[in-house]
């Protein structure tokens, strides 16, 4: 058998290496799957239609905080056309994405955290049914304290929202410090404190949440949904349900679009499982509008203060951030939010003493999760929008300021993360170029104004959500006697083109053409698992794994072919649906002939491929948040035109650098970068998850302010700007071909980069997001009125904070442990003493 | 025997044209000509976001003009012409917007593509050479959350002149 390649080989060399040009990646081409998407074909969760199927409707809490006295179904069972009734007691094991915050469950038995907390479900042979059959369900409720917001929560301890926690209502207390921080404020020049506000928005997927469940014809349970993760929904279910997860199939049906809110496993996904089981027959639920927005699971609002020492040259000498997060009801992926919030501020700029402090608390509210950018976009926004700040004090133009203190490639952060290719310095120098920064830069007329800002992302998290050493994507090739290969992986097509990234590698590797393959993905039956379309890690992991499957199928197909043509193996070349001498060209077989042969020699063909991450050399307790293969970094200017008399924003054009390693679609890549730009601008706008109390003789329920499209704003194809993309390609060893993420970094920077063009534009710092014209107007108050001309917050309150795990950084001979931590056989040795004294 | 919940009773009918084929089809009389095709038609081409009128997934042509199918009840449709994605491409050909979606990237996740590619259609036909500022208004009911809009602009500026060349050569 021909040799195996390693998996941690460097596949960006290999193409170059046999001297062949690249004819699939980096051409710009139609997607795979874009017929079936422009002639409404792409099946989504709720365009299943099955014999026989009964449709759910699950009755949601009215109260945010309430004691679950009783529940009397009786009547709603009774209803004509209803099947079945379900609660709490059916399905009572609590779940949830974390192995730490396992907090839900599908349905509520004793206690509602939030409004729209889930109570009973009905299952009918008509929606309207079930619909008509909720209002017949009778729930006792013994109302308890609303805990609104993080300040609440901190001085509210009782009533707990949760019996798990740190202490009171604090969900997660986080204390990490790389270097002594206070040396660094002694070297300092100047320090720079500010607090800043980033409301709390929403993803707004058109598609609203779906899944349907059958019980198979050998009694199984298969559940069609639109999640992101069909792996991790696999687990939930074999866990809630108690089944074996081998008699389980989850098959996550494209997303209508997701931006990480159908990455948890959700309760209606549990529920229809479960009712479907019971009934044996398929079961869907299809949420409402109203309930995407319970469900949630969106950007958390994050108050925040930072403390940045820097010498007159800008050099940063050391950085305190301390955050503090609303949860909102449930753990969901908050664990993790609150040590992203603080663990990639060191991968843009040069920071070599950093201390980090976050606080997440409940509140009953839906809970907050992953949105595009998970946990770091709020914390960018107050590290860009300071170091605008900084540059204008020290008289530096921020443009400058950056390119002095940006890090490089290969370098291992204050945190212990290691760095891949960095390319912020051209990023940053080209989109100046481009944008004319520096003839706009406090030069245009009053009113109009040029804002920048950076950001880097993660290209997929290096570690997975449930500890193990097993690879974090997989594939496995069929090679068909017809010439058609086959995909199959578990990888999640949730509109950013994820199918394609897989076909285009393999056509790439095997000179054939993308439509020449079929793909079967999401599927946890029939692909090996791929961890999911969560933190940007598609194109660097599953794309890994794709390459190595498709080369050890080449190397298969060149054995067989290099026998029969008699020609070296090193000398065959694979393009255009043919094996041939590169040599002679026309010495050559087609592909199909090329696997014919081979599977008459070998047997039939099949290869496989894996990627794990390499090993972070974050070792101390919390450094797995925050590892990546690679980072991509993006810079942005973003061009305003503000109404000093309406405060109303236009954002006339934007221009975005994004050091992508390489564009394997330079078609889906403009995509992602336009539409980063575009959810950006809607974020540092105008969109806002925002509540209210009803008034106090009605209920005095704290209720979701705008859970409709239409209040809750986003930008229409009016608002969108002009947008120039300059992609910067220096190809990442890590990453296949070279590619490093564009899903989710390009929107980081767009935040702060309005923020500080509105001050280019006007004036005013408005150190809250969203920049809406209200704030502008009392900014320019201020400002009129000779005080700060400024709006945000003033205030960070007292937490008080646990010792912090010291960790040297690797500058000052730090391992990447903490040198203050417990070692985990010690800690869990103390605690049986302790258990033993008690 | 009891009577049927109302959601179960067919008991309305009416005849309409569906991407050029006369139908007849049987509902519940409370059902929108959004519910109509997806559930008793089973033509899914057309999704939903909201089934409020809020974020235009559901666009349809009712009589060659653009409307939201959540919001028209399929009662009002008996005897008129309605088309869908599904209708689009001619002779088993991709009409050239949907021909232009596919190749400049106007189509991510897909699921507002079939509503915007009837609304520029309805816009194409009406006015066959649309500015982008027209163009913008026209599908400014049809929320994308993928795409930033800018992509879908110039599929529907690409299929504009494939349809204007076409024209030309026919004559």
């Amino acid at each position: 058998m021909p040799d195996e390649k390693d998996s941690r080989t460097t596949p960006a060399d290999a193409p170059e290496a046999n001297g062949n040009k690249l004819r699939v990646i980096g051409v710009p081409r139609r997607r795979v799957d874009a017929r079936a998407k422009v002639t409404g074909q792409t099946r989504f969760a709720d365009d299943i239609f099955l014999p026989r199927m009964a449709h759910c409707k699950l009755l949601r809490s009215p109260h945010p905080h309430a004691r679950i006295r009783k529940i009397d179904t009786s009547r709603a069972a009774a209803h004509p056309g209803v099947y079945v009734v379900l609660t709490g007691k059916d399905v009572p094991i609590q779940y949830g994405i974390l192995p730490v915050s396992q907090d839900e469950q599908a349905l509520c038995v004793d206690r509602v955290r939030h409004v729209g907390d889930p109570v009973a479900a009905v299952v009918a042979r008509e929606e309207l049914t079930a619909f008509e059959a909720l209002d017949l369900i009778d729930v006792d409720y013994e109302i308890l304290t609303t805990i609104s917001d993080p300040q609440e929560a901190l001085t509210t301890p009782e009533p707990r929202i949760h019996e798990y926690g740190e202490e009171g209502n604090i969900h997660k207390l986080v204390a990490l410090e790389f270097g002594n921080v206070e040396e660094g404020f002694a070297e300092a020049d100047e320090i720079f404190e500010d607090t800043f506000f980033f409301q709390g928005n929403t993803h707004l997927p058109i598609e609203q949440h779906a899944s349907v469940a059958i019980k198979d014809p050998e009694g199984k349970l298969t559940v069609w949904s639109s999640t992101q993760t069909p792996h991790y929904l696999h687990r939930a279910l074999a866990k809630v349900l108690e089944l074996p997860a081998a008699h389980i199939r989850v098959i996550a049906t494209p997303n209508g679009g997701a931006f990480g809110g159908k990455s948890d496993p959700f309760n209606h996904e549990i529920v229809v499982a479960k009712a479907a089981l019971l009934l044996d027959r398929p079961v869907k639920i299809c949420l409402t509008r109203e309930e995407v927005f319970y469900c949630h699971r969106g950007r958390h609002p994050v108050l925040m203060k930072f403390k940045t020492g820097v010498k007159r040259d800008g050099a940063i000498t050391g950085m305190h951030l301390q955050t503090l997060i609303d949860g909102g009801a449930y753990g969901s992926y908050g664990v993790a939010s609150t040590f992203y919030a603080g663990a990639l501020q060191t991968t843009t700029y040069h920071i070599p003493r950093y201390r980090y402090q976050g606080c997440r608390t409940f509140t009953n509210k839906p809970p907050c999760g992953p949105k595009r950018g998970h946990g770091t976009p709020q914390p960018r926004f107050g590290q860009e929008v300071q170091l605008d700040k900084i540059a204008e004090r020290l008289k530096i133009d921020p443009a400058d300021l950056r390119l002095r203190i940006v890090e490089s490639s290969n370098s291992v952060t204050a945190n212990f993360l290691q760095l891949g290719t960095v390319n912020l310095a051209e990023c940053i120098r080209r989109v100046a170029k481009v944008s004319n920064w520096k003839e706009k830069f406090r030069n245009l007329p009053e009113g109009h104004g040029v804002g920048l800002a950076c950001s880097a992302y993660l290209t997929g998290a290096g570690l997975p959500i449930y500890w193990n050493k097993m690879p974090h994507s997989g594939v496995q090739l069929k090679f068909d006697r017809s010439g058609g290969v086959t995909i199959f992986c578990g990888a999640t097509e949730i509109g950013q083109g994820s199918d394609d990234v897989l076909a285009g590698i393999v056509a790439e590797v095997l000179g054939i053409d993308t439509f020449d393959i079929r793909l079967f993905t999401g599927d946890t039956d029939l692909g090996p698992v791929d961890l999911g379309s969560y933190s940007s890690r598609v194109t660097l992991m599953a794309g890994n794994a794709a390459l190595q499957a498709a080369e050890r199928g080449k190397a298969i197909l060149r054995e067989a072919a290099a026998e029969k043509l008699q020609v070296p193996k090193e000398r065959l070349c694979f393009a255009g649906k043919r094996v041939f001498d590169s040599a002679a060209p026309e010495k050559g077989l087609t592909f199909q002939e090329a696997v014919c042969l081979a599977e008459a020699r070998f047997g039939t063909i099949g290869t496989v491929g894996s990627y794990t991450p390499p090993t972070s050399p974050a070792l101390y307790k919390g450094g797995g948040v925050g590892p990546s293969p690679t980072y991509s970094y993006s810079a942005a200017v973003v061009q305003v035109e503000v109404n000093s008399v309406t405060g109303w924003v236009t954002v006339p054009k934007v221009w975005i650098a994004h050091d992508i390693g390489r564009a394997l679609n330079p078609t889906l890549v403009r995509g992602q970068v336009e539409g980063s730009v575009y959810m950006g601008l809607g974020e540092a706008l105008m969109e806002e998850q925002e509540f209210r109390r009803l008034p106090k003789k009605l209920s005095h329920a704290l209720v979701h302010k705008f859970p409709s499209i239409l209040e809750y704003k986003s930008p229409t194809s009016l608002d969108m700007p002009e947008v120039v993309t300059e992609l910067i390609e220096e190809p990442d060893p890590r990453g296949p071909y070279g590619a490093k993420e564009v899903g989710q970094g390009p929107l980081l920077p767009i935040m702060p980069a309005v923020a500080n063009a509105v001050y280019d534009a006007v004036g005013v710092r408005i150190d809250e997001i969203p920049v809406t014209p209200e704030k502008i107007l009392k900014a320019l108050a201020e400002k009129k009125a000779g005080r700060d001309p400024r709006f945000g917050p003033t205030d960070f309150p007292h937490i008080h904070w646990p010792e912090a795990l010291r960790v040297p950084p690797p500058w000052e001979g730090g391992d990447g442990h903490a040198v203050n931590e417990v070692p985990r056989r010690q800690k869990s040795r103390q605690e049986k003493e302790k258990v033993l004294a008690s | 025997m009891s009577p049927l919940p109302i959601a179960s009773q067919k008991t309305s009918q009416i005849r309409f044209t569906l991407n050029g084929e006369e139908t007849d089809v049987s509902f519940a009389p409370y059902k929108t000509l959004l519910e109509v095709l997806r559930e008793d038609l089973f033509h899914t081409g057309t999704k939903h976001g909201c089934e409020l009128g809020e974020c235009g997934a559901c666009a349809v042509l009712l009589d060659g003009q653009p409307v939201l199918s959540c919001l028209v009840l399929a009662l009002e449709c008996g005897g008129r012409q309605v088309l869908t994605v599904e209708g689009l491409g001619e002779d088993g050909h991709l009409h050239p917007l949907q021909d232009a979606f596919a190749d400049l990237g106007a189509a991510q996740c897909g699921y507002c593509t079939p509503a915007i590619l009837v609304t520029a259609k309805a816009l194409l036909d009406q006015n066959p050479h649309p500015t982008r500022d027209q163009i913008r208004a026209a599908i400014s009911g049809n929320l994308c959350r993928c795409t930033g809009y800018l992509q879908i602009f110039e599929a529907v500026e690409a299929a504009m002149l494939k349809i204007a060349d076409q024209k030309s050569k026919v004559r």
